[in-house]
């Protein structure tokens, strides 16, 4: 039987990094769980040896159901019948098979039905849907919105909508999109009223673009300040779908992930509870939610890229031409090599990246119970500040590798890829999304950039380095060579003290800090695994030249440079 | 309806699907060493068909019955990720070499220690010796009906049970009273997977036998949960004849065993021409392979 965890070996290695330990054991309350649920580990090998058993299995429905069923949604899609969204016949059968094994709500605490996973194997269960099947990872990565209820909501919120994840398979969607509210979220204008006779509050207004949007539980951001304009007038609200307040009035016809309902939706006086306090809803808990669909669509882009790796591997080896198999000839077997290793880099700064974020939130956790200690309070705060910049880098990295990497594999299957002949043409299609949802690559280079301007990259890439052992001293000169470069172009550029610059260069200052990150990731985890020496080695070499291309363009580059960006030649739309 | 109480009789086999080159000795018997083993694939078919039943009937017991060395044990523990109630382990060194007849008596006098049950629910075949005959003969010995092949169960009354079954020339639907024993034919549905909470509660179950490792961890476990101890019946705990188990109860002796390769002695080139596929296929009809 085919299993998408037991033929990833990444993951197990991921999962024995030693700063895991931590994770569980936070995570656990030092396992005195086990006492109260007969399902809960008993130390840590346990806890892994749980986690790889239930991946076990959320890899064998990927690779039997969702997978196999990829191509018939894609073709199918959902459609609205009587104000409901009827996914496709696959998409239903998929959502079944993780429902009966009991894989929805995997990171909610058990009194809430759920798992109690850090989100570590947790998102390696999202990078493997994602590799089934792109537009179904949505349906059930959506799931994240039980984290946000169950961080930000009452008591009463929680014991009403969590257990209804786990028990009865219940949907969830970020309603946040407007159509004049895109990327801009403080232009919001959807309207909360409170109802002071009823004592509720009213949703009334419309939302676009909202993935899965006829979920069962809806999290809504709404302007519930009358008169406000930005975003201290936005509050967050939970709607649920048993109220019927709420009509879809369309579905949009879409490149990709068709499988995934994208909604046009109006609330009409549809009651709806305040989660939190009012005039949080964007600057706190939409921004939380924020970076764990971030995260989330960091694993989907390293699902696709794998999904589209593996199609390009099987036609090359299986594709003659000039009496030899294509993978034979050295333009193809580059591409191939290239993708195998990015995909090693990305994969390896996802899980370092899902570390950060499950120290963080375990600490969060342990708050609600008791005050932290200095130390931790110090840890807690570190692994903070390293989120908040990880989690917008693997964001624009992955996304943006997993479009070239399916690129690269429709190539490699030459014209039959451009046919609806193999699932690569789907895979390219599903990609183009990631770099623009929860976030435009532009927008994740903006918020990464802290990571440059405050110098937690450089600082991140110090402390990899002292774990350099003397034996790879050779990479570990050119990753110096790179380190020297990007802080040398990165001080230049800030030192102009121009935003604007600092904008206008993002990209390519983030990008180089996530080459030098990723080298040092995959140096670090060929000291513990063999089968990394050589993508590592072939990884720096190839991300030592793309740094050194950002570094000469930005080297000559002024702040008069930007004038001439700006004078754009408008005539071709005057006919 | 009342809830009913099934048996599943499931039985662990070598992986014969994924067979390396080493797999037979030279004398021409399986090398069991040298195969993983898996869970017998009919047998999954016949699980899947007992928790269907009890996804029906809430309140439905379903026990699943092995037999075999103490690896089978994984068999039990497999039948509880996906939702058995209860598991019993049939072991004992005596009962090891025997054949159908051998292994039939062994697991009715099971059956019989159990007493209380509606339906027992088996695989057609095994992958490994492909007899088909342990299902019909645990009927036999048990004097109640049985329905062999059966895909789907069409309706479960108080006093009947409607079962379709699938046979090479068609599809038929019989009723049965209970008890009655049932063998499950690979085209019903497949068995639902694993579910995450009961494999994080139930992978430590475990038998006595497997037990004697010693492992403390393990063993206080099993004094504060007693779910995790499997049930492990020897031949005194069946109340077996010696005489009629294992490799002294098997009439069936094993002469030789040679391997076949078949050739063809007839063959014929098709183009890939209209008229020669449907020449084909109504020469196909009319012996009866296919339609």
């Amino acid at each position: 039987m085919n299993n998408f965890f037991t033929d990833t070996p990444d993951f197990k290695f991921h999962l024995k990094d030693p700063i895991v330990q931590k994770i569980v054991k936070l995570k656990e309350d030092n396992f005195k769980q086990s006492e109260e649920f007969d399902f809960a580990p008993l130390n840590h090998d346990d806890a892994i040896d749980t986690y790889e058993k239930i991946l076990e299995i959320v890899g064998d429905i990927c690779a039997n159901t969702i997978a196999t069923n990829a191509e018939s949604v894609d073709i199918e899609g959902p459609h609205i019948e009587n104000n409901e969204v009827i996914y496709a016949k696959g998409t239903t059968e998929d959502y079944k098979a993780l429902y009966d094994a009991g894989l929805i709500g995997m990171s909610l605490p058990r009194k809430y039905g759920g798992l109690n996973f850090p989100l570590l194997p947790y998102v390696m269960a999202a990078e493997m849907v994602a590799r089934a099947d792109a537009g179904f990872a949505n349906i059930w990565g959506l799931q994240d919105c039980a984290e946000t209820i169950y961080e930000f909501g009452s008591e009463e919120q929680k014991d009403k909508f969590l257990p209804r994840f786990n028990r009865d398979g219940a949907t969830a969607a970020m309603v946040l999109t407007e159509p004049d509210a895109g990327s801009d979220l403080q232009a919001v204008k959807l309207k909360a009223t409170y109802n002071e006779e009823k004592k509720i509050w009213i949703l009334n207004g419309v939302k676009r673009f909202i993935t899965n949007g006829d979920a069962d539980i809806s999290l809504v951001l709404a302007r519930s300040e009358e008169g406000t304009s930005d975003a201290r007038g936005l509050s967050m609200f939970i709607y649920d779908r048993n109220d019927h307040a709420v009509e879809v009035r369309h579905l949009e016809k879409k490149l990709g992930i068709k499988g995934s309902p994208t909604c046009e939706l109006v609330f009409k006086d549809a009651p709806a509870e305040l989660v939190g306090k009012e005039r949080f809803g964007l600057i706190k808990y939409v921004m939380s939610l924020m970076n764990s669909a971030r995260l989330g669509v960091g694993a989907q882009s390293v699902g696709l890229a794998d999904a589209a790796y593996r199609e390009a591997l099987k036609y090359a080896e299986e594709r003659a031409q000039f009496g030899k198999v294509i993978a034979n000839f050295p333009a193809v077997y580059e591409m191939l090599t290239n993708m195998k290793v990015r995909i090693d880099a990305l994969r390896s700064l996802l899980y370092e990246t899902t570390r950060f974020v499950d120290i963080l939130k375990a600490y969060e956790e342990v708050m609600k119970d008791r005050k932290l200690e200095k130390e931790e309070r110090m840890e807690m705060k570190h692994y903070g500040k390293l989120s908040n910049v990880f989690t917008p880098l693997i964001k624009l990295t992955a996304s943006e590798a997993c479009n070239k990497i399916a690129y690269d594999s429709l190539q490699v299957h030459g014209g039959t890829g451009f046919m609806k002949d193999f699932p690569i043409e789907r895979i390219y299609r599903d990609a183009r999304i990631t770099s623009i949802y929860e976030g435009t690559s532009q927008l994740q280079a903006v918020a990464a950039i802290k990571g440059v301007t405050t110098g937690v990259f450089l600082e991140q890439i110090k402390a990899y380095d002292t774990e350099v052992s003397d034996k790879n001293c050779e990479i570990r000169t050119k990753l110096h060579k790179m380190a020297e470069e990007y802080q040398t172009i990165a001080q230049r550029v800030i030192e102009q003290n121009s935003n604007e610059l600092i904008d206008f260069h993002s990209t390519r200052l983030v990008e180089m800090a996530g080459n030098i990150i990723m080298g040092y990731l995959l140096v670090l985890n060929s000291q513990k695994d063999e089968k990394f020496v050589k993508t590592a080695r072939l990884f720096v070499n190839l991300v030592r030249s793309e740094n050194k291309e950002r570094f000469d363009y930005m080297s000559g580059f002024s702040l008069e440079n930007l004038e001439m960006y700006k004078d754009i030649d408008l005539e071709v739309l005057q006919h | 309806m009342r809830p009913l109480k099934i048996i599943v009789l499931a039985k662990q086999v070598p992986d014969t699907r994924h067979v390396g080159p080493d797999a037979m000795k030279p004398d021409g018997t399986v090398n069991r060493g040298k195969l993983s083993t898996v869970f017998n694939p009919d047998d999954l078919h016949a699980l899947e068909l007992a928790l269907n039943i009890k996804d029906r009937i809430p309140g439905t017991q379903v026990t699943i019955l092995t037999m075999g060395p103490q690896k089978a044990a994984d068999i039990i523990r497999e039948g509880y990720y996906r939702g058995v109630d209860d598991g019993i382990m049939i072991s004992d060194r005596r009962f090891g070499g025997a054949d159908t007849l051998a292994t039939s008596y062994t697991i009715v006098q099971a059956i019989k220690k159990i007493a209380d049950y509606d339906l027992i629910v088996g695989g057609r075949q095994a992958i490994d010796g492909d007899t088909a005959q342990v299902g019909p003969q645990c009927a036999d010995k048990l004097n109640i009906p049985q329905v062999t092949y059966v895909e789907e169960i069409l309706e479960i009354k108080e006093d009947e049970i409607i079962a379709r079954r699938r046979l090479e020339t068609g599809v038929e639907t019989v009723s049965a009273p209970y008890p009655v024993l049932m063998t499950v034919h690979g085209s019903s549905p497949d068995c639902r997977s694993r579910k995450a909470k009961k494999v994080m509660k139930y992978k430590y179950a475990r038998t006595k036998t497997e037990m004697r490792k010693g492992d403390p961890v393990l063993e206080a476990l099993h004094l504060k949960r007693p779910h995790l101890v499997i049930p492990e019946w020897s031949v005194e705990d069946i109340n077996a004849d010696v005489t009629k188990i294992g490799l002294a109860g098997s009439p069936t002796k094993v002469k030789s065993v040679s391997s076949i390769v078949l050739t063809a002695t007839e063959s014929k080139v098709l183009t890939d021409s209209d008229s020669d596929i449907e020449g084909m296929i109504k020469e196909l009809i009319k012996h009866h392979t296919i339609g």
